[in-house]
């Protein structure tokens, strides 16, 4: 079976899923998976770009989400004067000797040599940057978080449209990639891995605890929308009318009262459906776009260069190639792209709840999508990302269905079957890692692998690496 | 203010020094399971963290059995005897996860990046099973005394203003880790295993020329790494608790202290645990009162002097790993690096 061929059949399977889930459950539940499909599977090319083209290894993929999200509430919330007022110019001033400091580092790094004295100098500018900073930070800081705490207490955002947050993630994402890759790059594999993970970890603890930029653990909700508002939708009268254009067959056969009843249950399914519909048009577009140009990218000059240094540094070095470079180059590349989708994530959800951000789901469920759907492939991280996040929320209803199913037999009070019921959740953890490591095992290159394009123009697929 | 001084000294030693030196502690024998995959191995272990959660459940749930015995170990905690069983079920389970999934990489001769992934799936399946039979939720198994000398009857000894605490579980870590770092060291240098360990770890074409079966060299590396694992497990949930997800947080500063010290080598793995504790602790501490006993009543600092938030624990670790790298990337003990 040749690749287009097994991409058109995938896909449709997938369809076909979405549809059994839309039938048999509810279309609202389909179309919200599909949403959160349509999400990680931007983020599951970001982390393609790095892994499947670059050989790149990242696993602060949450991080680099989180920072989407922020740009989301300080793009599209709307500024607090009474915050700017209370601290706004002393947080001005601990933000300019902060950069001040850092200047003074990069100076003395770059005047002095190697050494114990580079080492003294850069210590002690920092030890005496550190409490002038600490001076204007902590009173900016208790004035900021003292207003209106119970509401706002954090400096809020530009008031822009949320759409340009997306941007802006990918920008906050990119600069912390630059940072990281700057540090860490250059260095054996794994010691990127650790630093990403850190850099995530680090990233989600400045979000939780600074509260005068996002409010931390109290979260930000009620991020404005770039679509309509359900409410607003229920009012409108050319959306009822397509309603009842819609349903024109059953309201015939109802009258009076009963018709009415019926037509507002209608209006309101449908705004709910009509509303995810357009959040899935703008996912789709930007999903699109950031598809075409990585394929584009990957086919490209600069696409080969970088699978040559993936397939073997040395070679590709003795070219002339600058290693270090490219890889910070496609690493930036790929962390933006995560930020974009973590900014849409943020925006589908209309709150920031750092909270909620798990490794485990923000980073290594987007490596199980990868690797799954095939590394190196785009189509393949697409098909990646739509299957593991189908199974990761139908997991648990399968699950349970699964143990109710298997432990039938037992009595309804058994302990047991009462524990596994519970823990039937847990199950799909379990799952997830299992179809890792048999596809890793049995199917390398997984469902989609990488196709290239030889010489003489046929296509083959990699078998494995 | 000779008692202004040692009121200053055991309230630093009550607040920062104890506690690092039992977390130091948990830390080196968390960082030795690392560093020893990493020298034998040659990977990251991402999956230690959630091997850990595995090792300490089975302590938790051995220790559960034994109570509902009625079996208690006097003041010490039970736990401590469910442990050689717990071991032993940790042990069969890093030779398992070893044999399905690790076994077959090694024979491919997989890139790094490949085992790193493997054991991202391992560390998946593992936390499933973890919070599949126990749960996520905190779970406390800790019985027997809770102190060796209470901050009260530290106080009325010495007479001082400040008490200085030591918890049962702070001393056993400190007792069980010396013994058990002794150990390890006595078996790395002095016996056969231990040296073909270490050949297999500098140059691993000439140990196979040598005669010496890889296979075995694994095996007794996930031994060690089991047992080792198990017990530092339970030593951190006697301390402090156990939660899976809170394991799952230790990895990193496993990553970093065993970076910092030198990865690979076990002495820095040790090294660099106490170096990540003891900076974890002392930054996050509020030196108020400490600087109050010091200086004469009119210096006496307004604020918490916290160098940072307690929230940022983690990030410690983590920028000193940062430090290390961008200074002296193969560690304070020469580890290995490519």
């Amino acid at each position: 079976m040749n690749s287009t061929r097994r991409a058109v059949l995938s896909f449709s399977l997938m369809g076909v899923l979405f549809l059994i889930v839309g039938f048999g459950q509810s279309w609202s539940l389909a179309l919200a998976i599909f949403n959160l499909c349509l999400i990680s599977s931007v983020m599951a090319m970001g982390v393609n770009i790095q892994w499947g083209y670059a050989g790149l290894f990242n696993v602060g993929t949450m991080g680099f989400a989180a920072l989407g999200g922020v740009a989301a509430v300080l793009v599209a919330q709307a500024p607090i004067p009474a915050a700017w007022a209370a601290g706004g110019s002393d947080l001005m001033i601990a933000a300019a000797l902060t950069l001040l400091t850092i200047a003074a580092v990069v100076f003395a790094y770059r005047r002095t040599d190697k050494g114990p004295i580079r080492s003294l100098v850069i210590t002690a500018i920092i030890l005496f940057g550190y409490f002038p900073i600490r001076l204007y930070y902590d009173p900016a800081v208790n004035a900021i978080e003292a207003v209106n705490p119970a509401y706002e207490g954090y400096l809020g955002g530009l008031g822009l449209p949320i759409i340009f947050s997306w941007l802006v993630g990918g920008v906050f994402a990119a600069g912390a990639a630059w940072v990281v890759g700057k540090i860490a790059l250059g260095l054996r594999s794994d010691y990127l891995a650790i630093a990403t993970l850190g850099i995530s970890e680090i990233i989600l603890a400045v979000i939780k605890n600074e509260d005068w930029l996002t409010r931390g653990v109290k979260n930000v909700s009620g991020l404005p929308r770039p679509v309509p508002y359900e409410i607003d939708l229920q009012e409108t009268d050319w959306f009822i009318g397509a309603v009842q254009w819609l349903n024109e067959s059953a309201l015939t056969a109802l009258a009076g009262a009963e018709r009415t009843a019926f037509l507002n249950s209608r209006v309101i399914e449908a705004s709910s459906i009509f509303v995810k519909l357009c959040y899935s048009g703008l996912f789709f577009v930007v999903l699109v776009i950031i598809f075409t140009l990585s394929a584009r990218a990957l086919n490209s000059p600069w696409g080969r260069m970088m699978r040559a240094i993936r397939d073997n540094e040395i070679s590709a070095n003795a070219m002339g190639k600058n290693i270090t470079g490219r890889h910070l180059q496609v690493f930036i590349i790929g962390s933006a792209i995560v930020g974009i989708a973590g900014a849409m994530l943020t925006t589908l959800d209309g709150q920031l709840t750092p909270g909620t951000y798990n490794p485990l789901r923000f980073t290594f469920l987007i490596w199980v999508m990868v690797i799954v759907g095939g590394s190196g492939n785009n189509l393949g991280a697409v098909l990646g990302a739509f299957l593991i996040w189908f199974f990761w929320i139908e997991a648990e209803t399968i699950g349970v269905w699964f143990i109710d199913y298997a432990t039938s037999w037992m009595d309804g009070g058994n302990p047991v079957r009462l524990h596994l019921m519970e823990s039937a959740q847990h199950m799909r953890l379990l799952i997830m890692g299992l179809v890792l490591l048999l596809v890793m095992r049995f199917n390398p290159g997984g469902l989609l692998p990488e196709v290239t394009k030889r010489a003489n123009g046929q296509k083959q697929e990699l078998k494995e690496q | 203010m000779a008692t202004e001084f040692l009121n200053a000294l055991v309230l630093i030693s009550n607040f920062v020094i104890v506690p690092s030196l039992a977390y130091g502690a948990q830390l080196a024998l968390g960082a030795l399971g690392v560093t020893l995959v990493y020298s034998i191995l040659r990977f990251a272990n991402f999956a230690h963290g959630d091997f850990m959660a595995f090792g300490t459940m089975a302590t938790v749930l051995i220790t559960w059995w034994l109570q509902s015995m009625g079996v208690s170990f006097g003041p010490l905690p039970t736990a401590l005897l469910a442990l050689p069983l717990a071991i032993v079920v940790t042990i069969a389970m890093a030779l398992i996860i070893d044999r399905s999934v690790y076994k077959f990489y090694r024979k491919k001769r997989s890139a790094p990046a490949i085992f790193v992934i493997a054991s991202i799936g391992v560390m998946f399946v593992t936390n499933g099973i973890v919070r599949f039979v126990i749960g996520p939720n905190d779970q406390r198994f800790a019985d027997g005394e809770r102190f060796i000398i209470t901050a009260r009857e530290f106080k009325e000894m010495s007479g001082l203003n400040e008490g200085l605490a030591i918890k049962v579980s702070q001393g056993l870590t400190l007792g069980i880790a010396i013994a058990l770092v002794i150990a390890l060291f006595w078996f790395l240098n002095r016996t056969r295993t231990g040296k073909a360990m270490r050949a297999y770890s500098d140059n691993e074409d000439l140990a196979l020329l040598s005669g010496i079966d890889p296979e075995r060299v694994v095996m007794v590396t996930w031994i060690i790494t089991a047992a080792l694992t198990c017990i530092a497990g339970t030593l951190y949930g006697l301390d402090k608790s156990f939660k899976p997800f809170t394991y799952f947080q230790l990895l990193l500063p496993f990553f970093a202290a065993a970076i910092v010290g030198g990865i690979g080598q076990p002495v820095g793995a040790i090294v660099g645990g106490f170096v990540i504790a003891f900076s974890e602790i002392s930054i996050t501490y509020a030196y108020k009162k400490f600087l109050t006993y010091l200086t004469p009543d009119s210096w006496a600092p307004e604020s918490l002097i916290q160098l940072l938030s307690t929230d940022y624990k983690f990030a410690v670790s983590f920028i000193i790993l940062v430090v290390v790298l961008l200074i002296r990337p193969t560690g304070i003990v020469k580890g290995k690096i490519v």
